[in-house]
């Protein structure tokens, strides 16, 4: 999929051969409950690898997830912070995930032997995140200024939900790390308190967030965040660990 | 806005038609097949059709979900009316009513008796605290209230079922997937514990059964879905032991070169108790296809179809005791698109569904029972069908009208070239399977 470049010139910038945003600019907002039509693995285990990571040894495993990636800026700063890992963005906005495809591409070619280790797809991670990871596969999982959908009645599609922190809780190991990050104060409390009434998680202590190098990524990372700074906004955070199940239920 | 317009074509596509469902007594003291919104019982013991007692005046919509729980103390049955109706089978009272705030697609009691599980339109599963079910009908007629437990990402639940030793709860939906949960002692608080992911079908998984015997106590999974296959898993792992394609060996049977007229979706499944035979109900299909499952090597073959003469039978649902060695079949519909056959539905019984040894003599003695030789004879038929006899022309168009509406039920709208790509490569893929 990263391999197969339809992009002319004229989409990318002449003289950082990197993407222009403004070519795929798409919708603000997408409705993650539509029935929308892209392959999806059948299966963790038929999920390409050597598509996504042409130049990784293929029997490593993607261990990081960003959920929302957008225009995928966390990725790129936590690709270098951890060159061994494999880390994926999952991208609902079809427009979006090719501008981050092409992203990876041209820093790839601009840094010979960075950048092997991230990728992104195109999906509805609200419905197929089993698809693409095994049980206790991830070790981080990031959430950083997702859609706030105000409405009471829109609530359940917040990508954070006590239902689908089941599955986050499924795909990753125990002492993984789930990272929220969001300027909507509603949207904070409600991702706190989902975490907070979550057996399965359990808030991550400050003396461990200060040390820590991630959690700056959080606000300073990804496009939103620095829209967000740029403004002066104020951001909340959760960032919760995955604890090993209670032995009498 | 587009959530509501969802919502709504779903909801006509699922109001259009509901098949006839049967289920049967554990100890075959009694069977219940639900047409529309019409519960039929008939009572085996006495030999006579059951008048239900309910003060709500019973079911207002169709029915698609009917159950007894393991000890045969309550049948429970729920639909389109959003209602859970509990029932005790001695005085064959109504005694519970939960309300759901949704339709409800799927139905399954905890193997103790202790809860009843639902799940609705949206992919959401509530469990009700019913006390066990033992004393059940001397319990007030209360109000139960019931928690959401666990929840499918807006796919509509097709089947809950609970492992043979009670620990996990089973739940399979329209988008292909299967899911394995830990059941816990409190559910109330929910089952947030996902033991695994059964991952394999390319189409909605239509329905589920457990194979277990004396020496595999826990037994294995078996699935059936829209991708015209059936399905061994390890439940436990999630891994894919062995993929039997239903849908090819039925369109072998029909060898006038029209294939492709085929329509091989898998309607249901029913196991024998020691887990040797599975029974699978195929979308176009008259008759029913036998499955062997050698729960030792992990493989499931195809054993037999056996063949319903002189009518065209094609089951829409399937049912069998736990003791006594018949399979139940139904084949019918309800739809407001087709009044005249609003509460027609066939009983057909086949005896020998029970342990074949391997012998594949035994395998050929199935045999559709006549009419006359169905337990409880023509009161059961007339009870349980609306009717004794069903004229010809009423059964053939009757045929159609299942044809048509289980079409209508299974298959989802056109694919787009991208999707069809999806389940080719879906079918390819089985082939390079391993066994881990
Ligand atoms: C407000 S943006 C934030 C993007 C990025 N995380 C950042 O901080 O800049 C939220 C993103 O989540 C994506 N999204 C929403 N629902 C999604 C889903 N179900 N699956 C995958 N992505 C989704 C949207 O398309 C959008 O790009």
């Amino acid at each position: 999929m990263l391999e197969h470049e339809s992009i002319s010139n004229l989409t990318h910038s002449k003289t950082t051969g990197l993407p222009r945003k403004r070519f795929y600019r798409a919708r603000a907002h997408s409705n993650p409950l539509s029935d929308s039509h892209f392959p999806v693995p059948i299966s963790p285990s038929q999920f390409d690898y050597t598509l996504h990571y042409p130049k990784i040894n293929s029997s490593k495993k993607i261990e990081f997830a960003d959920i929302g990636c957008g225009f995928g800026g966390l990725l790129i700063s936590l690709s270098t912070l951890f060159p061994d890992k494999l880390m994926i963005g999952m991208e609902l906005r079809d427009k979006v995930t090719e501008y981050v495809k092409e992203r990876i591409l041209a820093l790839r070619v601009s840094n010979p032997g960075q950048y092997e280790n991230v990728s992104v797809v195109r999906t509805n991670s609200m419905k197929y995140i089993p698809n693409y990871f095994e049980k206790g596969q991830l070790s981080k999982m990031f959430f950083l200024f997702p859609d706030p959908h105000f409405k009471e009645k829109n609530h359940r599609r917040r990508v954070i939900s006590p239902h689908l922190l089941d599955e986050y809780a499924y795909v990753l190991r125990v002492g993984g790390i789930i990272y929220t990050i969001t300027d909507v104060e509603e949207l904070g409390v409600w991702m706190k308190s989902c975490l907070d009434g979550h057996p399965l998680f359990e808030a991550v202590s400050e003396d461990e967030l200060e040390a820590d190098p991630v959690v700056k990524l959080l606000s300073t990372a990804t496009e939103e965040g620095q829209k967000v700074a740029r403004n002066e906004g104020q951001t909340f955070r959760a960032v919760f660990r995955r604890t090993a199940p209670c032995v009498l239920d | 806005m587009e959530d509501n317009n969802m919502e709504e074509s779903e909801q006509k596509l699922e109001i259009e038609v509901a098949p006839a469902l049967i289920t049967v007594h554990p100890a075959q003291e009694s069977v219940s097949v639900a047409v529309g919104s019409n519960l039929r019982v008939f009572n085996l013991k006495d030999g006579c059709g059951v008048k239900l007692i309910d003060e709500n005046g019973g079911h207002k919509d169709s029915i698609r979900a009917i159950r007894y729980s393991k000890s045969g103390h309550l049948l429970v049955s729920a639909g389109d009316d959003k209602l859970v109706k509990i029932w005790g089978t001695n005085s064959w009272r109504c005694v519970h009513s939960v309300v759901s705030e949704k339709r409800v697609s799927a139905l399954a009691i905890s193997n103790d008796g202790m809860f009843v599980c639902f799940a609705d339109k949206f992919g959401v599963v509530y469990v009700v605290d019913i006390g066990g079910d033992y004393d059940f009908e001397n319990a007030a007629v209360a109000k139960k209230k019931a928690f959401p437990i666990l929840s499918h990402y807006c796919s509509i639940i097709t089947r809950l079922e609970f492992s043979p030793d009670g620990r996990y709860i089973v739940s399979a939906d329209r988008d292909f997937k299967i899911r394995v949960t830990l059941f816990p002692k409190k559910p109330e608080n929910g089952a947030h514990e996902i033991h695994s992911f059964c991952l394999g079908h390319t189409e909605f998984v239509s329905c589920l059964a457990f194979v277990s015997s004396k020496d595999y106590p826990n037994g294995f999974l078996v699935s059936g879905s829209g991708d015209s296959t059936v399905r061994l898993w390890d439940y436990a792992s999630g891994s894919l032991l062995d993929t039997c394609d239903v849908g090819a060996e039925a369109g072998n049977l029909h060898s006038n070169g029209k294939q492709e007229d085929i329509l091989s979706a898998v309607t249901d499944l029913c196991a024998t108790s020691d887990g040797s035979l599975v029974a699978v109900a195929i979308q176009s299909l008259p008759g029913i296809m036998l499955l062997k499952c050698k729960l030792y090597s992990r493989t499931l073959s195809v054993a037999k179809v056996v063949h319903v003469a002189g009518e065209t039978f094609i089951p829409t649902s399937l049912g069998a005791s736990s003791s006594v060695p018949l399979l139940w079949m139904v084949m019918g519909a309800s739809s407001s698109n087709i009044h005249d056959f609003e509460s027609l539905a066939r009983v057909r019984v086949v005896s020998g569904f029970t342990t074949t040894n391997d012998s594949e003599s035994l395998v050929s003695e199935k045999l559709v029972l006549a009419d006359k030789e169905v337990p409880g004879g023509e009161p059961l038929l007339q009870a349980l069908q609306g009717k004794l006899t069903i004229g010809k022309e009423a059964f053939v168009m009757a045929a159609e009208a299942v044809q048509t509406s289980m079409r209508n039920l299974l298959i989802k709208k056109q694919y787009s070239a991208e999707r069809r790509e999806f389940r080719k490569r879906g079918r390819n893929d089985k082939k390079n399977q391993t066994i881990d």
